[in-house]
């Protein structure tokens, strides 16, 4: 039975083997490990001449702060970019896979990737893995069709909007977005926009928090403004400083000597067995 | 078979985190103001600081309905023990009450995490810390609540209290003076404010001395 299932090769999508065993083991008290997830404000919108994505920059580990600047904005072409909320590591996977796979795409037809083609990679990948790669993506670029904004989703559905927001800031950022959209905005209307809507997520979502980012990108040109917007310095610093001792305190020290004499016998008897 | 669970809880979690540093002739108690539940605030401007007696300050983060309850409670045993003895409590005397209500509802216990903060009456600070069901201690500063497990450790390096590190347990206010109290709290809650999504927005600090008690704010990370 175990000879014919080593044999047989891997089908591909998520492997079960596992589940039954991890199963046994939280009963019998084992603590899970927990995920790194970005608990997130990320959106996009389309504006005249293409489209804007920004993103907040807090990653947490349950109710800690793991990372006060991280980078939510991936890279996945040189006019497609894509934001990410969910498991940090989900979303870092995902984009870099597609990102190689597109520049393959990009060798092998000589030509420059559309937004299409990393939607359809991204959606067949999240489908395939049935929701466990917990990725929620906003994906936006500009290409020879034109400026295209897509929301994808971990179980693979996707939207296409001329504005989108995801993460567990996305309420607080579409309610900026759906009193303020409005079709044909200049740039800079757009990033401040798009400012406002993350804004609303840091300051309104727990999850979301420290600074902006946001990525601009037109046809032929992209713009990515890390950092855009501080708005939480911190609030205070000592004048007096800290000061922490460099060396672990001696509380006390006590020597105990083993033997005093150690004698060496020539050719004594071997050790029984 | 598995056991049934239920599918409703009495209770809520609003965070946040309180802390109080005992001196020879002050103590100091602080908090933050932010009021959330799951991701959402729902309003960064809570007090959860009450000033029971001139000399007992509690400050307790964690189910805010329990913990107004539970400060009524106290306030009106408070009231009674006026009118039978003719004086107000003293700081010991209302950490022990405090005990002794948490523990009588050992078998639905009161989702507050307590920090008692006052001056005995030799007029020396005393710090008492609490678990939900009323086992006390007194010490020299105390943390609970979100933020407690970073902050608690900042103060045992700055402030080397023999109380856990060494026996036999001694009294342990800190040499320190008002001030720099002061200051080690501010940097306290601007550093947990940081890592803890549950502690920001406003810090709000009582400091009771000989000549009464002060208050003073001071803003954090609305993030």
């Amino acid at each position: 039975m175990i000879r014919e299932a080593m044999e047989m090769p891997p089908k591909g999508g998520f492997s079960f083997d596992l589940c039954k065993r991890n199963d046994m083991l939280v009963k019998k008290g084992l603590k899970e490990p927990s995920f790194l997830k970005t608990g997130t404000t990320i959106v996009g919108l389309i504006f005249k001449d293409g489209v804007i994505l920004g993103a907040d920059t807090r990653a947490t580990e349950g109710p800690i702060v793991a990372d006060k600047n991280c980078e939510k904005i991936h890279y996945m072409a040189p006019n497609i970019y894509c934001c990410g909320a969910g498991t940090a590591a989900d979303t870092e996977a995902v984009t870099d896979m597609v990102s190689s796979q597109l520049k393959l795409h990009r060798y092998h037809t000589g030509r420059e990737s559309r937004v299409v083609t990393a939607l359809s990679l991204l959606k067949s990948h999240l489908f395939s893995y049935q929701g466990y790669v917990s990725a929620a993506l906003v994906l936006g670029g500009v290409d020879v069709t034109g400026p295209h904004l897509h929301t994808i989703y971990p179980h693979g559905s996707t939207d296409t909007l001329p504005f989108a927001t995801m993460g567990s800031g996305s309420l607080a950022a579409m309610a900026v977005f759906e009193s303020k959209y409005r079709e044909g905005l200049t740039r800079d209307e757009g990033v401040k926009l798009v400012s406002e809507a993350i804004c609303s997520g840091i300051f309104n979502d727990l999850g979301s928090g420290s600074n902006v980012d946001i990525c601009v990108i037109t046809q032929g040109e992209k713009e990515y403004l890390r950092n855009h917007m501080l708005p939480n310095p911190r609030t205070y610093i000592s004048e007096k400083g800290y000061s922490f001792s460099k060396k672990t305190e001696v509380l006390r020290t006590k020597i105990t000597p083993l033997r005093e004499m150690v004698e060496v016998i020539e050719g004594g008897d071997a050790m029984e067995e | 078979m598995t056991k049934q669970q239920a599918n409703w809880s009495p209770y809520d979690n609003n965070g946040g985190t309180c802390v109080a540093i005992a001196g020879t002739d002050y103590c100091v108690i602080a908090a933050d103001t932010r009021m959330s539940s799951g991701y959402n605030i729902l309003t960064r401007d809570y007090s959860k600081i009450i000033q029971l007696v001139d000399t007992s300050v509690l400050a307790s983060s964690g189910f805010q309905a329990d913990v107004r309850a539970l400060q009524k409670v106290l306030a009106a045993k408070h009231l009674q023990y006026q009118y039978q003895h003719n004086k107000q409590m003293s700081c010991p005397a209302m950490a022990q009450l405090l005990s002794n209500t948490l523990y009588y509802k050992r078998f639905f216990p009161y989702y507050a995490f307590n920090v008692l903060g006052g001056l005995d009456r030799e007029g020396k600070g005393c710090v008492f810390t609490y678990d939900a069901v009323g086992s006390y201690e007194r010490v020299g500063y105390s943390s609970q609540g979100s933020g407690s497990t970073l902050i608690t450790p900042f103060l045992d390096n700055q402030l080397k209290s023999p109380g856990p590190l060494l026996l036999p347990a001694r009294d342990a206010v800190t040499p320190l003076s008002e001030s720099e109290a002061i200051d080690l709290v501010k940097t306290c809650f601007a550093s947990a404010t940081e890592r803890d999504i549950y502690t920001g927005d406003k810090l709000e600090i009582l400091i009771l001395n000989a000549s009464g008690t002060r208050v003073e704010y001071m803003e954090l990370r609305k993030d």
